[in-house]
């Protein structure tokens, strides 16, 4: 079995393979909060508008921090695949957020 | 006077600045949709044949995008009267559009997309006072490469 690459879907099964195993519900969830300039900067582009090219890295690199957490939770457990991911956000506190991913893990052939 | 004077030089900028931003995005949003038409992105996760799969694997995308200080004014009247946001409508396809062909680019190479979910969140600053002002959202789907061209 190949440990480094944990395959994910979010569809119920992962296509072309059978599910022999399942292991249940694997998570991982990380809390950010902002920098200072990276906020400052943002609120001057609320004036004119457009995309905030800096909370986009930050929310995409969190939750790529919560995915590898849930993939380290599955790799622990023996799975080799993690079916039906789903992925939330909430904010917890003003200028910080909860990404949270979560899904199945399972054993594949 | 002060104040006043720079609150309107905000909504100046805001409106030239915010309409000139929002057309520039339209026009690419436009072009790349164009270019990624061959690749289906579906929301039902009905599979194509399971012996023509070669891989499948989950492809993301997102995009945080701020309304102008312009069109939060006119939110803000509108908020009053009540109707139609067209400054904010326009706000989240624009960040809907680019989020999914993000997550298309991420799925270069396959041949559908299945499953395809999208969500949206707020954004808070923490130092500007009025909620919201920018959305989030975030595209994800699961990929899937067949085994041979169709």
């Amino acid at each position: 079995m190949n440990e480094s690459a944990i395959l994910l879907t979010n569809i119920d099964s992962v296509p072309g393979k059978t599910i022999v195993e399942h292991f249940g519900l694997v998570q991982g969830a990380t809390i950010r909060a902002k920098h200072i300039g990276t906020d400052t900067l943002a609120s001057l582009k609320n004036i004119i508008g457009g995309e905030l090219k800096g909370y986009t890295k930050l929310l995409q690199e969190s939750r790529e921090e919560a995915t590898s957490r849930m993939i380290e939770q599955a790799r622990q457990l023996g799975a080799n695949a993690i079916i039906n991911v789903r992925f939330a956000t909430s904010s917890v506190a003003k200028g910080a957020a909860e990404l949270f991913a979560y899904g199945t893990a399972v054993r594949i052939e | 006077m002060l104040d006043l004077a720079l609150f309107l030089s905000l909504l100046t900028i805001g409106y030239f600045a915010g309409r000139v931003t929002e057309h520039r995005h339209y026009k690419s949003i436009l072009l790349r949709e164009k270019a990624s038409l061959r690749l289906p992105t579906v929301t039902s996760n009905m599979l194509p044949e399971v012996d023509q799969i070669a891989k499948s694997f989950l492809v993301t995308g997102s995009c945080v995008i701020s309304i102008d200080y312009f069109k939060r004014i006119l939110a803000g009247l509108r908020n009053i009267m009540g109707g139609r946001m067209t400054a904010y409508e326009t706000l989240i396809d624009r960040a809907r559009r680019e989020a999914i062909l993000r997550m298309k680019y991420e799925a270069l190479g396959s041949h559908i997309i299945v499953n395809t979910r999208v969500e949206t969140a707020s954004i808070f600053s923490s130092t500007s006072q009025n909620g919201i002002g920018s959305v989030e959202v975030f595209a994800y789907g699961t990929a899937i490469k067949l085994k041979k061209t169709l």
